[in-house]
This record gives C-alpha cells, sequence and structure tokens, in this order.
C-alpha cells in the first residue's frame, strides 16, 4: 500500500526552541492515522506544516508522492482544535467562501452543500449568522465546511470536543463513511478509546520526537507485557497459588465473571501459556483465560514517562 | 475567480453590509452639515447681543468719534464723577472707557484706559486705539496748519495688478487657495488612512479572536489574506467618500436653498445674503482659479500618493493587528504609526505656507512616511519633476518594503495567542 502522505526528517525551530526535532511519519493510503501526544509535544506544528501555514526548516513532506506545493490545499480538509468562523456571517455565504477558497467552483460548492445541508437535516440555516447558533450547530457547520471539497486527506485536530454525545456519534460515522469511501484521515486526539475504536495506525510524539509508529495491533504487540488474566473455580486456593508462584509472578485483577472464581494476573516471564494452563486445569475448572493486551492508554502512559 | 479577488469582495461586503458603516455613511454628511449650520447659527446669536460700554470723557476729546453700531452701545456717562461713573458701569455694563483731562491730548495715546472685569477682545481694542490713534493724528495736523480733510482726500487707494511674464493676468490671493487646497487633499489622505487602517486591524483582531484564521491560511498564503483585506476595506472605504461627496453636495444645497428662502430674524437673513453673495463669488473665483491651479496634477498625484500612502499605512495596521490579541493592546504599537501622520500634516502645513520650496517642505515631502501629505501640500504651488518622480519611487519601495515586513510579521502574529508581544519580540518573528 503506498503513502498518502510522507513526512521525511522535519525539523522546525522557533528561535531556540526545537518544535519537530527530525521528524518521520508514513501515513498509508486509506488508513485513519491517530497522531498522539502530550500537550505541547508538537503536534500542531507538525500538523500546520502538512497544511503549508509553515515551512519546515528542513526536511520534506510528500502528499501522495509529490513535494507539498500551493494547489495541494485543495486536497486537504484542516479542522484545528481551535475553531472559529465568521460570526456575522450568513452560514450559506461563509461555506460558499470557504468552499471557493479551496478551489471549488461555486455552482459545484452550492450543488454539495445542498447535500449535506439536507443530510444533516439543517437546510433552515443557510441564512443564518454563526452567532445565532449554539455552539455545537457551529461545529457541525465547521465539520461541513471541512469536507465539502472532497479532500483526498483529512486532518482533524480533537474533532469530538464541542460535541454532545448524539452529534460526536453522528461526525464519527461520517469520519468512519468517508474513510470507507476512500479518505485517508489523520486524527489528533487525547480521546484514547476514539483510537483504539477508530485508527488503524497510531503514532505518538512526545518532547519533539516521534517515539513510537506502527500499526495499532503491530505497536500493541511490540508493548505485550505476556500478562493473562485467569478464573478459576478451586478448592484448593492455597496449593494452586504455592505452584503458580513458583514458576509466575502473580497479581490481584478484577472482571466481570458470573462465576464465584478466583480472578488472578498472571505474568508469564520467560514461560508459555500453556504451562500455565496445565497448572490451573490441575487445581479446577478454567473459566477465564485471556491475554491482557495493552490499551493505547497503557502505552501513551507508559512511553511518555519514562 | 482568483483566490485574492475572492477575498477582496468578501472583505468589501463585510465592510459595506456593517451596520456602523451605513449608519454612518447615510449620517455622516447629516451630521457635518449639521454641525455647520449649528456652529453658524451659534455664532450669528451671539453677536446678537448688544454691548454696553460706558464712556467717561469730560474734555469730550473722544466721545464723538465712538460711533454705536449694531454690537457696540457707547453711553456717555462724562457727566458724573468718575468714582460714580464706574459704579454704574460696573452694573450691565461690558466696560468703561476713562479718558482722564490731561494737558495734552497727546498724553490720551498712553493714559486713556478701559476698565472692564472680562478680558477685552483683542478686535475691539484695536478698534479703540485705532479711533484714538486717528483722532490724535487729526488734532495733531490741524496744529501744523494741515487741513485733515483735505489730506484725506488726497489719500490714494492701490489694488495692484498682478501678471506673469508670459502675458496673462494673474489672480491675487492664489497662495492662499493653493494652501487651501493642498491642504485639504492632504488632511483627507490623513483621515483616510487613519479611519480606514483602523478597520483593517480591527478585521485582523476580529478573525484572531473569532480563530477562524487557522482555517483561512490552510486555504490561502497569509500574504494574499493581508493584501485581501487591505484591497476590500479600501475600496469601501472609497465608496463611503464617494456617497459623502454626493450626499453633502445634495444636503448642502437644499440647505442653501431653504434658508435663503427663510424669513427669519433680520440677522440671519442679512447673514446668510451675505454668505450666499459670498459663496457666488466663490465660485466665481474657483472658476478662475482653475485655470491657474494644476488640477489634472493635483488630481493624478492625489490617486497615486493616496494609494501608496494608503497601502504603506495599513500594512503597518494589519501587521500590528496580527501582532495582538485585542484592541487595547494595540495603543503602543498604533503611536509610531500616528506620529508621522501628524507631524507631516502639521509640519506640513507650517513649512508649506511659509515657504512651498523650502528645505524642510522639500525633505518632508519626499520622505515617505510623510510624503503623501506634504506633497499633496506642495503640488498646487508646483513641484519641480524630478522631486515628484523621487518621492513616488521612495513611497512605493518603502512600500513594497513595509508589505514583505509586515506580511512577516502577520504570518507569525496570526497564530501566537495568549501574549502581548515586545517590540523585541516582533523583531524575533521577522527571523522565523
Amino acid at each position: 500500500m503506498s503513502n498518502i502522505l510522507e513526512v521525511q526528517n522535519v525539523v522546525k525551530q522557533y528561535g531556540n526552541y526545537t518544535a519537530l526535532n527530525n521528524v518521520s511519519l508514513q501515513v498509508p493510503k486509506g488508513s485513519i492515522y491517530g497522531l498522539l501526544g502530550p500537550n505541547g509535544a508538537g503536534k500542531t506544528s507538525l500538523i500546520r506544516i502538512i497544511n503549508q501555514i509553515t515551512m519546515p526548516d528542513s526536511g520534506v513532506v510528500l502528499l501522495d508522492g509529490e513535494k507539498l506545493k500551493p494547489e495541494h490545499v485543495q486536497y486537504i480538509g484542516y479542522m484545528p482544535e481551535e475553531r472559529g468562523l465568521y460570526k456575522t456571517m450568513k452560514v450559506g455565504e461563509q461555506c460558499l467562501y470557504l468552499a471557493q477558497l479551496k478551489g471549488m467552483p461555486h455552482e459545484e460548492a452550492k450543488k454539495q452543500l445542498k447535500y449535506w445541508f439536507e443530510k444533516f437535516e439543517i437546510q433552515g440555516w443557510w441564512d443564518k449568522k454563526i452567532q445565532e447558533l449554539s455552539k455545537g450547530m457551529a461545529q457541525k457547520i465547521q465539520f461541513i465546511v471541512t469536507i465539502l471539497h472532497q479532500p483526498k486527506l483529512l486532518i482533524l485536530d480533537e474533532p469530538f470536543s464541542g460535541f454532545d454525545p448524539v452529534n460526536a456519534n453522528l461526525i464519527k460515522d461520517e469520519i468512519i463513511e468517508l474513510n470507507k469511501k476512500g479518505t485517508s484521515i489523520i486524527f489528533s486526539t487525547h480521546r484514547m478509546e476514539s483510537v483504539e475504536e477508530m485508527c488503524d495506525y497510531i503514532a505518538l510524539i512526545h518532547k519533539s520526537n516521534k517515539l513510537i509508529e506502527g500499526k495499532l495491533e503491530d505497536v500493541k504487540r511490540q508493548h505485550r507485557s505476556n500478562t493473562f488474566e485467569v478464573g478459576v473455580l478451586t478448592n484448593n486456593i492455597e496449593g494452586l497459588m504455592v505452584h503458580l508462584t513458583q514458576k509466575f509472578t502473580i497479581g490481584q485483577t478484577n472482571f466481570k465473571s458470573l462465576n464465584d472464581d478466583l480472578k488472578l494476573e498472571v505474568q508469564l516471564g520467560e514461560h508459555s501459556s500453556n504451562e500455565l494452563l496445565s497448572i490451573l486445569t490441575q487445581f479446577g475448572q478454567v473459566t477465564h483465560f485471556v491475554e491482557k493486551i495493552p490499551s493505547v492508554n497503557d502505552i501513551f502512559i507508559q512511553t511518555v514517562s519514562k | 475567480m482568483s483566490i485574492l479577488s475572492l477575498i477582496i469582495k468578501r472583505e468589501f461586503i463585510a465592510k459595506v453590509r456593517n451596520k456602523s458603516f451605513i449608519v454612518m455613511t447615510f449620517l455622516g454628511p447629516l451630521l457635518i452639515v449639521g454641525m455647520t449650520f449649528l456652529i453658524a447659527y451659534l455664532s450669528s446669536v451671539n453677536k446678537g447681543e448688544i454691548k454696553k460700554i460706558g464712556v467717561h470723557d469730560t474734555a469730550k476729546v473722544f466721545v464723538n468719534d465712538l460711533k454705536s453700531n449694531k454690537d457696540i452701545l457707547y453711553i456717555d456717562l462724562s457727566s458724573m464723577p468718575i468714582e460714580k461713573a464706574k459704579d454704574s458701569a460696573s452694573n450691565g455694563y461690558e466696560g468703561l472707557i476713562y479718558v482722564p483731562v490731561v494737558q495734552n491730548v497727546d498724553e490720551l495715546a498712553q493714559k486713556t484706559v478701559y476698565i472692564s472685569d472680562e478680558s477685552p477682545k483683542m478686535e475691539f481694542l484695536s478698534h479703540l486705539q485705532g479711533t484714538i490713534e486717528a483722532k490724535l493724528n487729526k488734532e495733531n495736523l490741524k496744529k501744523l496748519g494741515f487741513d485733515a480733510d483735505k489730506i484725506e482726500k488726497a489719500k490714494i487707494k492701490s489694488d495692484i495688478q498682478v501678471a506673469k511674464f508670459s502675458g496673462e493676468e494673474g489672480i491675487k490671493y492664489l497662495n492662499e487657495i493653493k494652501i487651501f487646497i493642498g491642504f485639504a487633499f492632504g488632511y483627507l489622505i490623513m483621515m483616510f488612512i487613519i479611519i480606514y487602517g483602523n478597520m483593517v486591524m480591527r478585521s485582523v483582531i476580529e478573525e484572531k479572536t473569532n480563530r477562524i484564521i487557522e482555517i483561512i491560511i490552510s486555504s490561502v498564503k497569509p500574504f494574499q489574506l493581508m493584501m485581501g483585506k487591505i484591497i476590500g476595506t479600501s475600496l469601501a472605504g472609497i465608496l463611503q467618500f464617494l456617497i459623502w461627496i454626493l450626499l453633502g453636495g445634495v444636503i448642502m444645497f437644499a440647505a442653501t436653498l431653504f434658508m435663503g428662502q427663510s424669513q427669519e430674524p433680520v440677522a440671519t437673513a442679512q447673514m446668510s445674503a451675505e454668505q450666499a453673495e459670498l459663496a457666488m463669488s466663490f465660485t466665481a473665483k474657483i472658476q478662475m482659479y482653475l485655470n491657474e491651479i494644476p488640477v489634472a496634477t493635483i488630481l493624478a498625484a492625489f490617486v497615486v500618493f493616496f494609494i501608496g500612502g494608503y497601502f504603506l499605512y495599513s500594512s503597518f495596521y494589519a501587521a500590528i493587528g496580527a501582532a495582538v490579541d485585542s484592541e487595547t493592546d494595540s495603543q503602543q504599537f498604533l503611536l509610531p504609526i500616528i506620529m508621522p501622520l501628524m507631524l507631516g500634516v502639521y509640519v506640513g502645513f507650517i513649512t508649506v505656507m511659509n515657504d512651498p520650496h523650502g528645505t524642510v517642505a522639500t525633505i518632508f515631502s519626499i520622505i515617505p512616511l510623510t510624503s503623501p501629505i506634504v506633497m499633496l501640500m506642495r503640488i498646487p504651488f508646483g513641484v519641480p519633476w524630478w522631486q515628484l518622480v523621487l518621492s513616488v519611487v521612495l513611497l512605493y519601495g518603502t512600500f513594497i518594503f513595509v508589505v514583505w515586513f509586515a506580511a512577516k510579521i502577520y504570518r507569525v502574529g496570526i497564530l501566537m495567542y495568549g501574549k502581548k508581544p515586545s517590540w523585541k519580540e516582533l523583531y524575533k518573528w521577522l527571523k522565523y
């Protein structure tokens, strides 16, 4: 699979402060790519470089194999974290204006807008001013403006902030829908559960450096701790514990279960999961046996606090 | 449509649709005309009051020469003793002229006293002095054996004609008219720069506080946005000026008609008649002057210097708008911009009036920051071509440099939030 976006050895400095230190990324075509990192890590600087708002001091950015040039803005849709629209401008006019700035012809923009306004059932807002809309309503307009020109690459910075759960879900469905139609999406967020749910790829930037990048499963595999959660129904808890502690590191855990079983967290060490299973079966009935997969949240905190 | 024209169009429409723009455009001329008439009315009311001035002149030297008119009523108090005259004059009188009794009337030139609690008007004092001088001159001539009336008759008044070597007839007071025209154009440019430069700044700040700026500049270059803003705002301003000129003309015309017809108190009617006469002779004069004054050059220069000056200054305004978060923070940066404008107007006015081709006036008409104002003041007097060309080249050269410089600050500034930058920081931004 080829890459929609390649960032190669990008360096960006503001005075003496290095915002991006030799950062490289590959965003595969058609992926949902989670760009993670604590506040001030350099995510926004990177996104601004991709949008050609600022220029890198060194390094190159390739969009669809081509070096970034001004015409590329029409292939990118960008929703910044700090959102805003002209407050006193009418919704329809504003959408048309912003679409035309992205290089859309007037008629085409009007047609597309009609489609989206019908889809979101907001036809009545056309002649309203932004200041008359609620924050959530304005966010919807913002989203339409971002995707109206059918960009190949969509960059969303904290897309769900400001939406109520119903609208957040609506937007999420639209994002997934667009992705299915072939739009590649870069997704910068602090909400790890949406990363977990939506992203195929992730990258973690911390203190101006990229620390992790790859397919979500690969990253998780690299960060697995060989820990299993087990549940067992047994009468001889003490005997079991003696046997287990000889080979493994044992901890307490909790998970939902219908049985009144013994719940343990077992770190395998250099032993295999089969060894663990055979010990367990000797002492009772195994009701639960699952490898503990690290969540993105765990990986994030683990990596950042290193 | 190109990106730049899209931005220009939006800025233009946003300005023109703004309520305060509409209100100012249509109320502005009304306010100005209203003010003019209010001032005219107030000054006529002021003149309507008759002032009583007592005269204590026991020797009857001047009392017959002080003629009452519609503003001043002289009342002879010579019959009472001076202390009593002072007493009665202090009630209800504007003042008292005290002419002491002296041996030699010549001494009265120094010894006559005007007593009043309020400091007298310059105009009145010089009138009084003139009367005294004329009377004493006449007395002295009489003493020396001349017939004062004959001398008066022998006096001849001169009205010198002005001509050029080319033979055409010249016009007097041309310099005053030229100063007036030059000053009007220079002042107009300054006002336009301040009003619309501020509008550009406010519009930049608005985009910053609205946070739409990041979306816009992910589609267009900051430079395009800045230029679009400056041009769009100036077009709105030009439209406003045109409407003002048209409306102002119509209202003035209507008001003059109305004032001419109304049969109000005699003083006002007289005044307006005087005004009408003045206006008549003024328009007639203007017709004559038009031939004398390089109108085409003035208008062409107005356009050239106006565009150069306005673009130069509004780039500064745009950069300031980008650097700050709110209008209140902009003050410290605005001062250095308004200073050269003010300097242009005042230095220009004083030096050009004194000597349009003097060193100071020439230098200020070439320095780019003051040239749009000072050069326009000088142009009616005829400026050598090389100075005009040098001034225009410098102005546009500086304009390009300033736009480049402003664009750099603008580019960095529009994405900076939360802190009030110092001059040092602005300098650092130039290097980003």
